[in-house]
């Protein structure tokens, strides 16, 4: 048995991969559904249910998607460069850290217009993601550390600093003792799109920022570069482009989307920062831009499956008791999943030897 | 500076840092296996879970405790087929496989523990490793030595084993070839695809024996968590060890003091000036593996093929 190179890949089966992988993933769980002693079918079905089945239940899933697209556009953007940005987890927090830093209740902020307040509650989320990938790109191009293991254990230091804010100087004296921010002025608050409900216009702002890095990916020439940097660092070198600028700005681009992904929760969810905001957004995120092959609109879509996922979980597990770890189960499995569709997209197998 | 001089003078101290290498000095020595056949490995974090988590099941379940090692072995080994399977026979990304089955492992040993446990609110509990205490009469490290498990021994003990076969067998040639030049592999006449999935098997089976260790010897029951990056570690510690068992040992033991240092002086308040947040101590064990991945990268000589998968008459 050999792997042979397909001499094209077809769109259609590109296009297909996904749901191949979703398929084979939902097959495979189905066996774990079946250990914990429940109904595969009406496991599944509660869990679409739950999901979709009502109105609140689309709502809920279309909140939990807003981080996700996100974090999802961070990873797709980052990997598009072949830059492998593992840290959207801690990006994610301190942007929802500078968010609050910015725009809490009794801050010294407070004097400046709402709107001005606003756009830098926004600005400060973005440049703390940024600014914490900036690191790891400068390791990478000047001395060659692999970003993976630099940003992995970056999470770790985030989410300790955060820990150490919440606990000292940006705790709310009034939290009862309990790490927690202040709470964010009510004016900066991100509005609602549907009524009684949890969805808000993050969500919109995350669905421009895919369409944006869309168009700016296809058509400009920052975006060939980023594409040509990641397909292959030395041929686009050779060509004369500028590898550590574009890998530097795709990198702060990820940053930042992770870190925006933070702000959209406090300021359109929680309105306050604990250390149990994120259950892993950050790392979902690489799970949705390898579902979407890294482009920027599918990646809305695979954002909409994983948290479809995580909702539904939550509900089917209260209703059959299956334990809802069967979500972070699915969301793994599919990452595997994808990447050997993926990869029967470009070669085919051929069982002889010769 | 006197009490500085205090704490590392005293067994105590010693104690807590052969304590804390242990489970890095096997997944060191897993990573480097991994690595030196040519394939990174970055499921570790969620492999050592896993074991940590089978291992207490094996014995939770009436098995004796060196069953449980084994089966953590075991199951790390089944793990790192996948990866293999993977990386190896199909080539795709090994940073992504490696995430994938982290999060694959560690979201499986918390479903299976739900299932198993659906009620329990505090970790049912097992009878750990007992310490060696005919250890003490040893001179000089006896101290050290007397309060630790057969299973610190056991990692101790690796670490020439590894080192003596990557060195002078067939099979450990064979694997440093693989990782070098996989062509030359072949040119043996032997398969390049079977020795790196033999050594990410072996290589993952040490993984799940770190994690083992952590429910088996350091406590007695199953957290979530309790890994907690453990993984990332070592794969940072193989790069700061120049891919060399016995460099491993010593960076996992002068990372183990470091942590063990910031522990003593997160608990004895007095000794410096200020007093710093607990967090601040708890990042430095993170913050050390980044500043050793630095100060090594320049002299780092990868392992050739670090990464690159191969296929039959590709070039």
């Amino acid at each position: 048995m050999r792997l042979e190179a397909r001499s094209a890949s077809s769109r259609m089966a590109q296009l297909l991969a996904p749901f191949a992988a979703v398929l084979i993933t939902l097959l495979v769980c189905a066996l774990l559904v079946a250990w914990a002693g429940a109904p595969v079918g009406r496991t599944y079905a509660l869990l679409f249910e739950g999901a979709f089945g009502s109105r609140f239940a689309l709502s809920e899933t279309l909140t939990r998607a807003t981080p996700l697209v996100l974090t999802g556009l961070a990873a797709a953007v980052a990997f598009r460069a072949g830059f492998y940005n593992i840290g959207a987890e801690g990006q994610l927090y301190v942007g929802a850290l500078a968010a609050v830093a910015v725009g809490a209740q009794g801050g010294s902020l407070e004097a400046l217009p709402p709107t001005l307040r606003f756009v830098l509650m926004m600005l400060a989320g973005a440049a703390a993601g940024a600014l914490m990938l900036a690191g790891p790109a400068l390791l990478k191009i000047r001395f060659g550390v692999d970003e993976v293991v630099t940003t992995l254990l970056l999470n770790f230091i985030a989410l300790l600093f955060v820990s150490m804010m919440l606990d000292g100087p940006m705790k709310d004296p009034l939290a009862m003792g309990w790490p927690q921010s202040a709470a964010l002025d009510p004016q900066l608050e991100l509005s609602r799109l549907m009524a009684r409900s949890r969805v808000h216009s993050g969500l919109l702002l995350a669905c421009v920022l895919a369409l944006a890095i869309w168009i700016v990916e296809r058509f400009t020439t920052f975006g060939f570069a980023l594409r040509a940097v990641g397909a292959n660092a030395r041929a686009a070198a050779f060509a004369g482009l500028p590898v550590a600028r574009t890998l530097i700005l795709g990198a702060l681009l990820s940053g930042a989307l992770a870190g925006l992904a933070g702000v959209g929760e406090v300021a359109g969810r929680t309105s306050y920062l604990t250390l149990d905001m994120s259950p892993g957004y950050g790392y979902s995120g690489i799970v949705i831009a390898m579902l979407a092959g890294l482009n920027p609109l599918g990646v809305i879509l695979a954002a909409i499956f994983v948290a479809s996922v995580l909702v539904g979980a939550d509900s089917m597990s209260r209703a059959v008791g299956v334990p809802n770890y069967l979500a972070d189960v699915i969301v793994a499995t599919s990452l595997l999943a994808i990447l050997v569709a993926g990869l029967f997209t470009r070669y085919r197998i051929r069982w002889s030897s010769r | 500076m006197s009490e500085l001089y205090d704490i590392v003078a005293s067994s105590a101290f010693w104690i807590a840092v052969l304590r804390i290498a242990t489970p890095l000095i096997f997944g060191t020595l897993g990573v480097l296996l991994c690595e030196r056949a040519g394939v990174l490995n970055l499921g570790i974090e969620g492999i050592m879970v896993a074991g940590a988590f089978t291992g207490w099941l094996a014995v939770f379940q009436g098995a004796d405790l060196w069953t449980g090692v084994l089966v953590a072995a075991m199951v790390g080994a089944l793990l790192g087929l996948v990866h293999a399977s993977l990386t190896v026979w199909l080539g795709v990304s090994q940073h992504v496989s490696g995430l994938g089955l982290t999060l694959l492992a560690a979201s499986l040993a918390a479903y299976a523990y739900r299932v198993s446990f659906p009620t329990v609110s505090s970790p049912p509990t097992i009878e750990a490793f007992a310490p060696l205490e005919a250890l003490s009469a040893v001179p000089l490290i006896g101290p050290a030595l007397g309060a630790q498990t057969a299973m610190t021994i056991l990692a101790l003990m690796l670490v020439p084993i590894v080192g003596w076969t990557l060195q002078r067998t067939p099979a450990g040639l064979a694997v440093r070839m693989a990782g070098e030049n996989p062509a030359a592999v072949e040119a043996q006449g032997l398969s390049v695809l079977a020795v790196r999935t033999s050594a990410v098997m072996a290589g993952s089976a040490l993984m799940g024996v770190a994690g083992a260790f952590l429910t088996l010897s350091a406590f007695n029951a199953f957290f979530f968590n309790m890994v907690n990056g453990r993984g990332w570690i070592c794969v940072a510690l193989v790069v700061f060890a120049s891919w060399r068992p016995g460099k491993a040992l010593l960076g996992a033991l002068l990372f183990a003091a470091f942590d063990a240092l910031q522990l003593r002086l997160q608990q004895s308040s007095g000794l410096l000036p200020v007093t710093l947040p607990y967090q601040l101590y708890l990042m430095l064990p993170y913050l050390l593996s980044i500043v050793a991945l630095v100060v090594m990268a320049r002299r780092a000589a990868y392992p050739q093929a670090l990464m690159k998968p191969y296929r039959k008459g590709e070039r």
